[in-house]
C-alpha cells in the first residue's frame, strides 16, 4: 500500500519499516503540497467517470463528494510524491462499495440491484442503454475492475491498488466481468 | 461488444464533475474540513481574489498577481485545505463591492493577520488609522510607528514587492483608490 490514510501508514512513512529514522525529516511533511483545489481539478473527471459507471448517475454526485471529503481530511498528512491518482481511486472505490452496501441493505423488491433510468448516465442510442444495464448487473467488484480497466485504461497494478486486492484478483475480476458482458451483448 | 464501447458510458463526466465539485466546499465547511475559501470579485481596479479563513480575510490579490503562486503560498504558510467557494467568501465580496460603489467607507468583517509580520504589521496598523478620504505621507507614518527617519522603509513595506511605488497594487491602482475616496482630483 502506498497511499496514506491512517496513522500507522503515516508513522511507517515517517519512520520507515523497522523503527524510527535516525534523524527527523528536514522539511515538514506538507511543505510541498499543492492547494487542495488543484488536487480536485486534477482528479475530478477521472473520479467522476469511475463513479458514474460504478454506482450510477443517481448516486455519483454524493459518492464523488464523499470521496473528496475523505481525501481532504487526510490531505495535510500526505507526502509529496505519493501516487495520488491511485490513492484517490482507492478512496472512490471504497465509497462505491459503501454505496452498494447501503443500496443492498435498503428494502428493495429483488436481491439484484434494481436498474432504473435515474441510475443511467447520459448516453446515446439503444446499444449503450443495453450495455449500461449489463454493466449494472455485474457484481460490484467485477464492475469496478471492468470500469478501471476499460473506462479508465488503468494497469493491473493500478487496479489492484485501487481495489485493495492482489493483481491476480484484479485480472480475474476484469476477465470474468468482460466475459459476462460478452455473453449478454453480442 | 467491444471493450472500447464501455468508455462511452462515462460521457459527460467533465461537466457533471464540475457541478459536483461546486458543492464540495459547502460540505467541507459543514464538516469543518476547509481552512481557506477562495473567491473573486470584479472591481474598478481589476478582478480581486479574496482568501478567507475562519478568522477572517487572510489575503487579497490583484488580477496581475500570479494566482497559482498566491494559492501555493497560502497552502505553504497556512494550510493546503483550500477550495474555491463563492458562498463562503460572499460577505467579503459584498463589502468590497459596496466599498467600490462608494457605499462603504470602512470594512466591518474581521481580518486574519497571520500573513502580516514585523514592520509591515506596524505600518499597516498606522495606515489603517488614517481616516477615509485623508492621506498621510510616508514620513508621517514613520513618525507614528516610532521610526521618524524610516520614510523609505515605510514605502517599501507598503509596496510589499520592494519597489518605491508605495502600494502593492501599483501606482495606478493607488491613484484610482485615492480618487474613489475623493482625495485626488483631476486624474
Amino acid at each position: 500500500m502506498i497511499a496514506l490514510d491512517d496513522d500507522m501508514a503515516a508513522r511507517i512513512s515517517r519512520e520507515g519499516i523497522g523503527g524510527p529514522a535516525p534523524e527527523p525529516p528536514v522539511e515538514p511533511v506538507r511543505a510541498s503540497l499543492p492547494p487542495f483545489q488543484d488536487f480536485v481539478e486534477l482528479h475530478r473527471v477521472t473520479v467522476y467517470r469511475f463513479l458514474l459507471v460504478a454506482v450510477g448517475a443517481r448516486d455519483a454526485d454524493d459518492c464523488f463528494q464523499e470521496t473528496f471529503l475523505s481525501a481532504l481530511r487526510a490531505y495535510p498528512r500526505l507526502h509529496d510524491g505519493e501516487h495520488l491518482d491511485r490513492w484517490i481511486l482507492r478512496i472512490a472505490s471504497r465509497k462505491a462499495i459503501d454505496q452498494h452496501r447501503r443500496r443492498a441493505a435498503s428494502p428493495e423488491p429483488t436481491a439484484e440491484l434494481p436498474v432504473t433510468s435515474a441510475d443511467e448516465p447520459p448516453h446515446d442510442g439503444p446499444l449503450d442503454g443495453l450495455l449500461w444495464k449489463a454493466v449494472r448487473g455485474l457484481p460490484p467488484r467485477q464492475r469496478h475492475a471492468v470500469v478501471l480497466r476499460h473506462v479508465l485504461d488503468r494497469s493491473y497494478p493500478d487496479i489492484a491498488e485501487a481495489m485493495g486486492s492482489s493483481e491476480e484478483a484484479a485480472r480475474a475480476n476484469v476477465y470474468q466481468g468482460v466475459k459476462k458482458l460478452r455473453e449478454l451483448i453480442a | 461488444m467491444n471493450e472500447t464501447d464501455l468508455r462511452r458510458l462515462s460521457a459527460g463526466a467533465d461537466e457533471l464533475s464540475a457541478a459536483a465539485a461546486e458543492g464540495l466546499a459547502d460540505r467541507a465547511i459543514a464538516s469543518r474540513l476547509l481552512d481557506i475559501a477562495v473567491g473573486s470579485v470584479d472591481s474598478p481596479i481589476g478582478r480581486l481574489t479574496v482568501a478567507v479563513t475562519p478568522r477572517g480575510l487572510a489575503r487579497l490579490a490583484f488580477e496581475d498577481e500570479d494566482f497559482e503562486g498566491v494559492l501555493a503560498e497560502l497552502a505553504r504558510v497556512l494550510s493546503p485545505r483550500i477550495l474555491r467557494s463563492m458562498s463562503a467568501t460572499q460577505s467579503w465580496r459584498r463589502e468590497l463591492e459596496e466599498f467600490f460603489d462608494a457605499k462603504r467607507t470602512r470594512f466591518d468583517l474581521p481580518v486574519d493577520r497571520r500573513l502580516i509580520h514585523g514592520l509591515q504589521r506596524d505600518v499597516l496598523n498606522a495606515t489603517r488609522r488614517v481616516p477615509y478620504g485623508r492621506v498621510a505621507t510616508y514620513g508621517e507614518i514613520a513618525q507614528r510607528i516610532g521610526r521618524p527617519r524610516a520614510a523609505r522603509v515605510v514605502g517599501r513595506a507598503l509596496g510589499a514587492n520592494g519597489s518605491l511605488t508605495g502600494y502593492g497594487g501599483g501606482i495606478e491602482r493607488k491613484a484610482r483608490l485615492l480618487e474613489l475616496e475623493g482625495s485626488l482630483i483631476g486624474l
